[in-house]
């Protein structure tokens, strides 16, 4: 039995052989099916990856409040309105929350920064000494904020990687001052972080930013030095800004808190309803949503691999049918000489088998080569255009494909299936014709 | 003269064959009645449409009577399923077409070997089988040759080796020289002769008289009924096989 296939499957790829061309063509759409089926999974996995990391990044267990600027019609028409988190609100979520382990109040402030004849734009950012662990920034030289630093408001500041290889380039920055014109203060730098990726904008709720201007400080010095009341310059004009605080980052105990959490955050917080000032941002709901929309995705390519792999078993039925017709005086021969009609159901099916599968196997091929492919064109493009490089899209830009593994066994299930399926029926249609009238065509 | 008892190696009984087609009856065979020994020699002869060729399908296991009764040796094929009709006919039929029927793709030897491939046969021991038929058929410097590079009465000998691969009840071959020229007709005809000197069972169909006279026994259809069955005497075949060689036109 098995020397029987095995012999017809010599027989089927010998006749296949007879025209080259022809089974190439044929076997192109189930490559294409299969390879692009590879292909966007991979992709669309990799970028899946890459938003869960980020997300990740700001923390599981955390929970993010943000003030954001109210809509203008909120907004008195004379003067300045006070928005966003108030201190007050920090220590009420604290005090009444038991389930909030910590939380990190932040004040970012656009400024200048100035050391000697270099000026450059940068941030301000006021925070806490736990700042560092949760965001997970790591000092370079120096040490972070401290809390004594804190609490005696001291002028102190920590620079990430850019600033103090802008403000301080071929020097060493430590216990060197920065001057801020706009306060006029005097900041002793006591740290130099390492770098740290600019994280991507997630969902509509948490802007994307860009880390590497900022200085930190102690937010209480922050606090005296500047107060809430901030004027910053924006094109030629002043324009006001009153608000206590930028963000909380709420730290849960455990991961299993951050749901109920949030909701007790939420309530504690509706007077802000009102202004619609403040996001909350659950990184936690963010990575299930991101996780769902993976699925839908993969639901949504499942699809599309299913339609493209029927065009191509619809060509192979094409081509089956054809031939069919073409060896039709063939099938008459084998069958006055002793084939059955299982036997010729066979010998088709093997055709089309051998065609959907080489199809198939190279297609796999095609898309294991998805990662090395794409980073290879990226290079060359990286180097022949560097602008059109610069303008393509961050996740282009840093798209690594990750070949999603059960995308080949399946792939590959899936283009033996079209093969049968799609091969059953002209086998049928051949099996069928009586031997003599078989005979009789021409 | 002691007539030793031969076993037969067909006979049919009162076969008819009817065809259907767009309500009307085509009744192609009217009630057949026909025997042959093993080790005989017959010409089927008839006007066109008399039934030749659908008897010699029916013996061939090809298709199926409308009735009557057909045995083929020791099976009883008039009642047996398509499948098992394919398992006769690659075991125990030999069939030569007047259009050689070979197998584009394959080389002569491979084309013997398609009856033994439907046995499950694929040995060794089978290919050599095929390699000794085609020697034995004259084409012993064309083995792995394809159809297309051989003349008409090459594919011919090529067919009637294949018919021989399965050891078959008999020979069937409809107008086997029908489309030959006289020299390779005449080639064709010593070798069905040297065959059925070995004992093979041969049964053609032709319309020459030429060719009938051949055969030790000639049955004449018509309106699918046997019109007459006559033997021919061992003389008149041997001078139809002389006078065949003098009537060959000379060799330029
Ligand atoms: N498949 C078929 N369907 C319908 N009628 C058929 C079929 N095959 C044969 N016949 C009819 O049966 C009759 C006998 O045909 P058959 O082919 O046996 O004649 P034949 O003696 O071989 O003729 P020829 O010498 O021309 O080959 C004819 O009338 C033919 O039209
Ligand atoms: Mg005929």
């Amino acid at each position: 039995m098995f020397l029987m296939w095995y012999r017809t499957l010599q027989l089927g790829i010998k006749s296949l052989w007879l025209h080259p061309m022809r089974s190439l063509l044929t076997m192109l759409g189930i490559f294409i099916g299969v390879a692009s089926v590879i292909w966007l999974l991979a992709i669309s996995e990799g970028i899946s990856l890459e938003a869960q990391r980020q997300i990740a990044s700001l923390g599981a267990d955390t929970i993010i409040i943000r003030s954001v600027k109210p809509p203008s019609e909120k907004l008195s028409p004379q003067g300045v309105t006070p928005y966003g988190l108030k201190r007050d609100e920090l220590d009420m979520l604290v005090s009444t929350i038991p389930t909030i382990r910590s939380a990190l109040p932040i004040r970012e402030i656009r400024r200048q920064f100035q050391y000697e004849n270099v000026t450059i734009d940068g941030r301000l950012v006021g925070c806490t000494p736990e700042y560092a662990d949760v965001t997970r920034l790591k000092v370079e030289s120096g040490s972070f904020i401290t809390d004594a630093e804190n609490f005696r408001r001291e002028n102190v500041c920590v620079l990430a990687a850019k600033v103090a290889d802008r403000l301080f380039p071929g020097k060493d920055p430590l216990n060197k001052p920065v001057y801020v014109p706009e306060s006029k203060d005097f900041y002793r730098v006591i740290g130099v972080l390492q770098h740290r990726n600019a994280s991507a904008a997630i969902g509509g709720s948490l802007a994307a930013q860009d880390f590497s201007n900022d200085i930190y400080i102690p937010i209480r010095t922050l606090q005296q030095r500047i107060g809430d009341t901030v004027a910053m310059r924006r094109g030629g004009s002043f324009e006001g800004e009153i608000l206590e605080l930028n963000q909380i980052t709420l730290i849960t105990s455990s991961i299993e808190d951050v749901k109920t959490t949030a909701s007790l955050v939420e309530n504690a917080l509706t007077s802000h309803n009102d202004m619609q000032d403040i996001a909350v941002v659950v990184p936690l709901e963010l990575l299930e949503q991101a996780r769902t929309t993976r699925m839908m995705f993969m639901i949504f390519m499942g699809l599309v691999a299913a339609i493209s792999l029927v065009v191509g078993g619809i060509g192979i039925m094409n081509i089956m049918l054809a031939t069919v017709t073409e060896r039709t005086r063939e099938i008459g021969i084998r069958r006055a000489l002793g084939a059955k009609r299982s036997d010729i159901v066979r010998q088709f099916l093997v055709e089309t088998i051998v065609l959907s599968v080489v199809g198939g196997a190279t297609g796999i091929i095609a898309g294991v080569i998805c990662n090395p492919a794409i980073s290879l064109t990226r290079d060359i493009i990286k180097d022949r255009f560097p602008q059109t490089f610069a303008a393509l899209p961050e996740v282009v830009q840093k798209l690594t494909p990750t070949i999603v593994p059960e995308s080949i066994p399946i792939a590959f299930g899936i283009s033996v299936i079209v093969g049968v399926v799609f091969g059953l029926y002209p086998a049928y249609r051949a099996a069928k014709m009586s031997p003599i009238e078989a005979l009789r065509h021409e | 003269m002691i007539s030793t008892p031969t076993r037969s190696a067909c006979s049919v009984r009162d076969l008819k064959k009817e065809y259907v087609l767009k309500g009307e009856t085509v009744r192609a065979l009217r009630g057949v009645f026909f025997d042959v020994p093993e080790g005989d020699y017959v010409a089927i002869m008839g006007p066109s449409g008399s039934g030749k060729s659908t008897l010699l399908n029916m013996l061939g296991c090809l298709d199926k009577p409308s009735s009557g009764q057909l045995l083929l040796g020791e099976d009883d094929v008039a009642k047996m399923s398509d499948d098992e009709l394919a398992e006769i006919r690659s075991r125990r039929i030999g069939f030569v077409f007047q259009s050689y029927n070979l197998i584009q793709q394959l080389t002569v030897v491979e084309n013997i070997q398609v009856p033994l491939f439907y046995q499950g046969k694929l040995g060794k021991k089978e290919s050599d089988r095929c390699v000794e038929l085609a020697h034995m058929v004259g084409l012993a410097g064309r083995l792995s040759h394809r159809p297309n590079q051989l003349s008409g009465g090459q594919q011919q000998r090529v067919a009637i080796a294949r018919s021989l691969v399965n050891d078959p009840y008999f020979i069937l071959a409809d107008e086997p020289t029908g489309n030959l020229d006289s020299r390779t007709t005449e080639e064709i005809l010593q070798l069905f002769h040297r065959l059925n000197d070995e004992g093979r069972t041969i049964i053609l169909v032709t319309h020459e008289d030429e060719v009938a006279k051949r055969a030790k026994r000639v049955v004449r259809l018509k309106d699918g009924v046997v019109q007459w069955d006559r033997s021919n005497t061992e003389e008149s075949r041997r001078e139809a096989a002389e006078n065949a060689i003098r009537n060959l036109p000379v060799e330029s």
